[in-house]
């Protein structure tokens, strides 16, 4: 009696609690994870885009997984206001080589990093896409330049499947 | 609770009251000692608890006829507006009750800082309180997203968003609260279900925060401790349930008139248009009593830090009980702190003002310096005033100042004796 000694009784009950804990996760995480996107939300990943009648210094906006998606079809002198701009000058240095592979077309998700607003076409300090809701400035490659947002658009996985045909997704 | 023994007067009564003590509960409540001196804005707790039975009543009904749908919820609106009898004045009444829910909330909050109802031996209350705010913002926020308009669906972008500031697993919350990746069906399906709960919540949030004030008793206008059943109070009924009764009665004037005169007044006109993903109206803000929030959201250039500035801004109240030092309760007795309060009052009027201002030029200056002084007020400003401040010096009982001197127990029974 004078020791303190691990009995059969504390064994049973660490392994109690340890059998009730799994339990209680395992019966936990459906009720969790049921709110993720499911199947049907999944299913519709990409998106293909017809961009034939896109002319130059023109922007279409479509929907994919529910967001706008920018499809911008640059002039010559965008391109190369886009490309000459310092990395040093960028709060999310980024070259514009890698976010317009193709240079006349930008491709990227047209939701603020901020808080996720749609900003607009051809507004801002930069010439490019400011947002309303909490004054962001982008640039013409889609870059954050001024205010709020912590990084640029996101470019999203697409490619040409044709020449006037770009799949997003 | 109560210091007497309560014995029904019925044998029925007592019979039951042996098994099941409702009819003691009940005589606790009619009974309960209330200070004699409580002044109008002691009545905002009763009026509370209207709004709060006004936004079931009218919410269960609006459930009734509401289709929680990305399709159908902007029609089905509607369609209580203009089909469903009288759905327009039971909709006008829940949406411009939210308005006056938070009004009286606010002017509740602020009848506290001004007497020190949170301070020892009240904190549980107050941090009862804060819950409960956080709560009814809650679900402020998530019903102003059923109608399924552009300020609900951008408005739920938005606050949703704010969740991706937190490092690492931020993006994988949204998506998670989402449902998707997007604002879309599976969110709309969800906040309908977590309207529906919280008022519920609240309910019994508030049945805790009334048991919590029934254990010290109210708090009064001079802040003293005082002495229960005494001279210095009265039976909260029929006393305090007039007097509620009447303020609620004013208060009820003016929630009619913004219902039937001004109904939209306090909405925005572009949840009359249905939510559209690919356009962000021009000038989002949110409802008028979450502007001095969104202000100080705005207010720093950086996303993480202005969440957590905005968080900080509600939680800092919880912690009001322990920053304010000062032992002395009321601000009548405490002249720099009256000076103080009425300073942040002023601060929080200002920012609810630039939060509705675009955030940019002299509006972002001002709501910067605002946001500062928030902060100082709690931080800094309370916990030094408890230690500098010279107070005046506190009367020992309530009904001291007014006999003047030391109470006469002759005048005072004579008194009584008079109002009997």
């Amino acid at each position: 009696m004078s020791e303190k000694k691990t009995n059969r009784r504390d064994f049973l009950f660490t392994a109690t609690y340890a059998v009730g804990a799994v339990g209680v996760g395992a019966t936990i995480w459906p009720m969790i994870d049921q709110m993720n996107p499911d199947a049907s939300v999944k299913a519709l990943a990409s998106t293909e885009v017809d961009v034939s009648a896109v002319n130059p210094g023109k922007t279409i906006t479509v929907l994919w997984r529910g967001k706008p998606v920018f499809i911008r079809r640059r002039t010559q002198d965008e391109i190369a206001e886009a490309r000459s701009v310092k990395l040093s000058d960028l709060k999310h240095p980024e070259k514009d080589e890698d976010r317009a592979a193709n240079p006349e077309w930008l491709v990227m998700l047209g939701v603020c990093t901020h808080l996720g607003c749609v900003p607009l076409d051809q507004k801002g300090e930069y010439n490019g896409w400011f947002c309303p809701c909490h004054g962001s400035h982008y640039d013409i490659s889609g870059r954050i330049r001024k205010g709020p947002a912590p990084t640029n658009m996101e470019i999203p996985k697409y490619e040409f499947v044709n020449a006037n045909t770009i799949k997003i997704g | 609770m109560s210091d007497h023994e309560y014995t029904p007067k019925s044998k029925f009564g007592k019979w039951f009251n042996d098994r099941l003590p409702l009819l003691t509960l009940a005589n606790h409540l009619t009974d309960y000692p209330t200070p004699k001196n409580l002044n109008y804005w002691w009545t905002f707790g009763g009026i509370l608890t209207f709004c709060l039975i006004t936004q079931i009543v009218t919410g269960l009904v609006l459930a009734m006829h509401y289709i929680a749908h990305a399709d159908m919820a902007f029609d089905s609106v509607e369609h209580i507006m203009r089909d469903v009898n009288y759905g327009w004045l039971i909709r006008y009444i829940h949406a411009n009750g939210a308005s006056m829910f938070f009004l009286a909330v606010y002017i509740h909050i602020f009848r506290s800082l001004f007497y020190g109802s949170y301070k020892a031996p009240r904190e549980i209350i107050w941090i009862i309180g804060i819950i409960i705010y956080l709560l009814m913002m809650a679900a402020a926020f998530l019903g102003y997203v059923l109608p399924w308009g552009q300020m609900s669906f951008w408005g739920a972008t938005v606050i949703t968003n704010l969740f991706s500031a937190i490092p690492l697993v931020g993006e994988g919350i949204v998506t998670w609260l989402w449902g998707g990746y997007s604002v879309d069906n599976p969110t709309l399906t969800r906040f309908f279900t977590l309207h529906y709960l919280i008022p519920f919540l609240i309910l019994g949030l508030v049945v805790l925060h009334i048991w919590a004030l029934h254990v010290p008793g109210n708090n009064n206008p001079v802040g003293i401790d005082i002495k229960k059943p005494s001279k210095d109070t009265v039976p909260f009924h029929p006393y305090i349930v007039i007097k509620d009764g009447f303020a609620l009665l004013m208060f009820m004037i003016v929630f009619a008139f913004f219902v039937f005169y001004t109904p939209n007044i306090l909405g925005h006109a572009d949840n009359y248009i249905e939510a559209n993903p690919l356009v962000t109206p021009a000038h989002i803000v949110p409802e008028w009593y979450l502007l001095p929030f969104y202000a100080i959201l705005r207010s720093v250039p950086d996303k993480l830090l202005g969440v957590v500035a905005m968080l900080s801004a509600i939680l800092i109240l919880a912690a009001l009980p322990w920053l304010d030092t000062s032992k002395i309760r009321s601000a009548v007795f405490r002249p720099l702190y009256r000076q103080f309060y009425w300073i942040l009052v002023a601060d929080v009027l200002i920012l609810g003002y630039v939060g509705a201002m675009p955030a940019e030029g002299l509006y972002l200056l001002v709501a910067r310096v605002a946001t500062a002084y928030y902060f100082l007020h709690f931080l800094v400003i309370l916990p030094v005033l408890g230690w500098k401040e010279k107070t005046l010096p506190i009367p020992l009982s309530i009904t001291e100042p007014i006999l003047g001197g030391s109470p006469n127990l002759a005048t005072a029974k004579n008194k009584e004796s008079l109002n009997k």
